[in-house]
């Protein structure tokens, strides 16, 4: 299995998600994480969905997204093509004597504080998936008490866009 | 037609009853929509929806009233598009898929909310299993009442989303001419298929203006029709060079009216055709290139002829697995030019060295130009030791059925009779199981869009409710309905709306009193355990009782038919011609025939396409070294 980021332009209208998901279910793809969000276009919403699948499979997802009538566009973002980021909240238990190891683990990884109390500290970090997982192995011996992650969200690198001028090439609808 | 003498005419009444006299009493559907396509304000909803209707050119819908429609229901008493109300909303759903498979239009059926939407879903995801045009019309509890659990509500665009092209829920009464707009593109354009528009009451109450043509909002929908040059020069040059080749004909070719486009490339190729289930009469029986219908029933020929082929020509196809049986070893060495629509098929199954995205009418017609161009370079194929051994095939191995041993009816000699003496004029629909393999293959089509069935999902009942809409769709045309006993008991109560709408359809139920496929399988893989298959009476182990249940000679008079019967070979034609006289009220013949006859050729489920059976236990001979 691979990895692979798409980055899916949506009209922003209700059931839009529904369709999008039940079309994975249904055609048995899967789905690693998904993430949806506005777009400088308030019509439009982005998608950004991280699939497992192998190549000829990965085609098969595309050509049926590409079906949907309230799909725009699907570009696939490679690794190296495009910045990737997730966001993580983590709440770790921090009392005083772990305080210090805490927030200097936070410091490494460029985390933020966002709330303190006695007995927690909460972190809010973002990265890629491996950065992100490397902090939570940081913090796990330190006890973990909940976290919330969310899935990816990707721009191509460089000066073009997914719409308007100079845009990136789509997947292909043709074959 | 009905018409609204009975009605104090408003103005938009008087304005189409105007147009229509302009027009004379054939008022025909452009007319229509021409008076419709007038602007209007303070308007409801339902009237919007209506117009809507009449000016996008319907002229008939199938349905049944119920709660969250009735608003639609009252201009609709007014309207020049015609409502015929039948007796279960599946009934209407297949009615407007055979109405859209016999005219090339777009099929409407219409429901309320909940239990009537649901009724529509089978018909819905058969219409999106082969590919046809059809707008469904739901009503829905009003927005307010939306996710509270209300009387009659289900989410019927939920529902479906998984079996329909697209669908609708309507918020606002103001998108109605937009929304209805987009779904008869949607269902009409590109590779077609149902969409379902759902309106809540209170949007059918509200009060909103009227005009047409709204503009549409589809900016994710742009199907690929004109095919790409450089890879239909790859392909004809492929043609031209291969050897054995194979023109696979799908039901997309009917879909495009590709059939005159299919028949010069035939004729220019001089290649083996054939026709999958779906687009039996896109090319003509009695053409000699014809091998017949391929896949688990297919005939030897043209199963046979796809395993040996080395190019492989798709036409919109989608190798279904009824086609290809186990996939991995389905025509191991050939070549395939997979032209299609729907880019997602392309590839989905077997891998193209040659994929095309594009209309069948104009893929094939610069297919032929771009042939053309190879011949006029000289290079021409030899397929003279193909068809030596096509035709060897095709001797050795022709269609055929023995006598039940018993002495009973032949279920496959019925349907051939039928076949001749009704002849390839008529249309045919069917339901699913052995007399659908049957119709198929001792039928001889050889007219577009005169075979009508439940290919992809293989719906029992499709028969007689398709033959209403398409008894409909085209009143001069004689429409048989060949059914099985099983199929015919699922949708039967559709008689009694032709019967008192007018609508002279014709039914042949092959009644062996079994669910007769599934009953095969259990004869040969199931060890002759017939579990659940009898539908006929029976004693305590298991022997007929000589009584009939239901009496279907009964059963259709009381449903307004006229009803025959025939039980014995010297009896078919008189009875079949005797029902061919009959023009004015539905007919349904009970041919009572025997249990075990069985559909041959036969390729088992999974099984690979070599480990074909020309009938029980008769394996072909292919002459392994010659091809």
């Amino acid at each position: 299995m691979s990895r692979h980021t798409l980055s899916v332009l949506v009209e922003n209208k209700s059931g839009v998600l529904a369709r999008v998901s039940a079309l994975f279910s249904r055609r048995g793809f899967n789905i690693e994480s998904l993430a949806v969000g506005p777009t400088e276009n308030p019509d439009l919403s982005r998608m950004t969905i991280v699939v497992d699948a192998e190549s000829q499979p990965l085609e098969q997802i595309t050509k049926q997204l590409n079906k949907l009538i309230e799909i725009i566009k699907i570009v696939e973002l490679d690794g190296g093509a495009a910045v990737q980021r997730e966001l993580l909240l983590v709440k770790v238990r921090a009392a005083m004597a772990e305080r210090t190891q805490v927030l200097q683990t936070a410091e490494l990884f460029r985390a933020r504080v966002i709330d303190v109390n006695p007995d927690t500290v909460t972190l809010e970090a973002t990265g890629t998936p491996d950065k992100l997982q490397a902090l939570l192995a940081v913090l796990a011996p330190l006890g973990i008490k909940e976290m919330a992650q969310s899935g990816t969200v990707a721009l191509g690198r460089g000066p073009r866009a997914m719409s308007g001028a100079g845009t990136l090439r789509p997947v292909e609808r043709t074959a | 037609m009905t018409t609204s003498t009975n009605q104090a005419p408003d103005s938009e009444a008087a304005t189409r009853e105007a147009a229509a006299a302009l027009t004379g009493v054939e008022t025909t559907a452009r007319s229509t929509a021409e008076a419709a396509a007038q602007p209007a304000t303070g308007i409801t909803g339902a009237q919007s929806l209506v117009r809507s209707l009449e000016a996008v050119g319907v002229d008939v819908v199938f349905g049944i009233p119920g709660g969250a429609i009735l608003p639609l229901y009252d201009p609709l008493f007014d309207s020049l598009v015609h409502h015929v109300l039948v007796r279960h909303e599946q009934g209407a759903g297949h009615a407007a898929t055979g109405y859209a498979q016999a005219t090339g239009r777009v099929g409407v059926c219409m429901a309320t909310s909940g239990p009537g939407a649901t009724n529509l879903v089978t018909p819905l995801a058969d219409a999106y299993m082969d590919s046809v045009p059809v707008v469904a019309i739901t009503g829905q509890v009003p927005s307010g009442a939306i996710g509270t659990d209300a009387f009659q509500e289900a989410d019927i665009r939920g529902i479906t989303m998984p079996v329909t092209k697209h669908n609708f829920l309507v918020t606002d009464a103001a998108e109605i001419p937009q929304r209805i707009a987009e779904a008869f593109h949607l269902a009409s354009t590109g590779r077609p298929g149902p969409v379902l528009v759902d309106v809540p009451k209170d949007v059918l109450q509200a009060t909103t203006d009227f005009s047409w043509p709204p503009r549409m909002d589809l900016p994710g929908y742009k199907p690929t029709t004109r095919p790409h040059g450089k890879q239909v020069r790859e392909a004809a040059t492929l043609i031209a060079g291969a050897s054995r080749p194979v023109l696979y004909v799908g039901g997309g070719v009917l879909k495009a009216g590709a059939s005159e486009e299919l028949a010069e490339l035939a004729e220019l190729t001089g290649a083996p055709v054939v026709t999958t289930l779906m687009a039996r009469g896109a090319f003509p029986d009695s053409s000699p290139q014809h091998l017949g219908m391929p896949g688990m029933h297919g005939t030897v020929a043209a199963v046979t002829a796809l395993q040996k082929a080395d190019v492989l020509v798709a036409l919109g196809a989608r190798f279904d697995d009824r086609v290809t049986g186990e996939l991995s070893s389905f025509a191991p060495d050939a070549l395939v030019v997979h032209a299609d629509i729907d880019p997602a098929e392309i590839g989905k199954n077997r891998k193209a060295d040659v994929p095309i995205v594009g209309d069948a009418k104009e893929t094939i017609a610069q297919l032929v130009e771009a042939l053309r161009a190879e011949h006029a370079a000289g290079r021409t194929p030899d397929l003279a030791a193909w068809w030596e051994q096509l035709d060897d095939w095709r001797d050795r191995y022709p269609l055929g059925y023995d006598w039940p041993e018993d002495g009973t009816l032949s279920p496959q000699y019925v349907i051939e009779r039928l076949g001749a003496i009704a002849g390839p004029d008529a249309i045919y629909t069917s339901g699913v199981g052995q007399h659908q393999m049957w119709a198929a293959q001792f039928i001889k089509y050889e007219k577009p869009g005169t075979w009508l069935n439940s290919g992809g999902l293989g719906t029992m009942g499709y028969a007689v409710p398709a033959a209403m809409g398409a008894k409909y769709g085209c009143p001069e045309t004689t429409v048989w309905a060949i059914d099985g006993d099983g199929c015919f008991q699922m949708t039967n109560q559709e008689l009694a709306t032709c019967a008192i709408e007018g609508i002279p359809i014709k039914v042949a139920v092959i009644n062996n009193g079994n669910l007769g496929m599934v009953r095969q399988w259990q004869t040969l893989f199931y060890e002759g355990r017939y579990s659940n298959t009898k539908l006929h009476a029976r004693n305590a182990d298991g022997t007929p009782k000589p009584v009939r249940i239901p009496d279907f000679v009964a059963l259709a008079e009381a449903l307004g038919c006229v009803g025959l019967r025939c039980e014995s070979k010297d009896d078919v034609d008189a009875v079949i011609e005797k029902a061919m006289a009959i023009t004015d009220a539905p007919v349904v013949i009970d041919f009572v025939v025997g249990a075990d006859a069985q559909v041959w050729p036969m390729v088992a489920a999974g099984a690979s396409n070599d480990a074909i059976l020309a009938a029980r236990d008769v394996r072909p001979v292919f002459g392994e070294g010659q091809v």
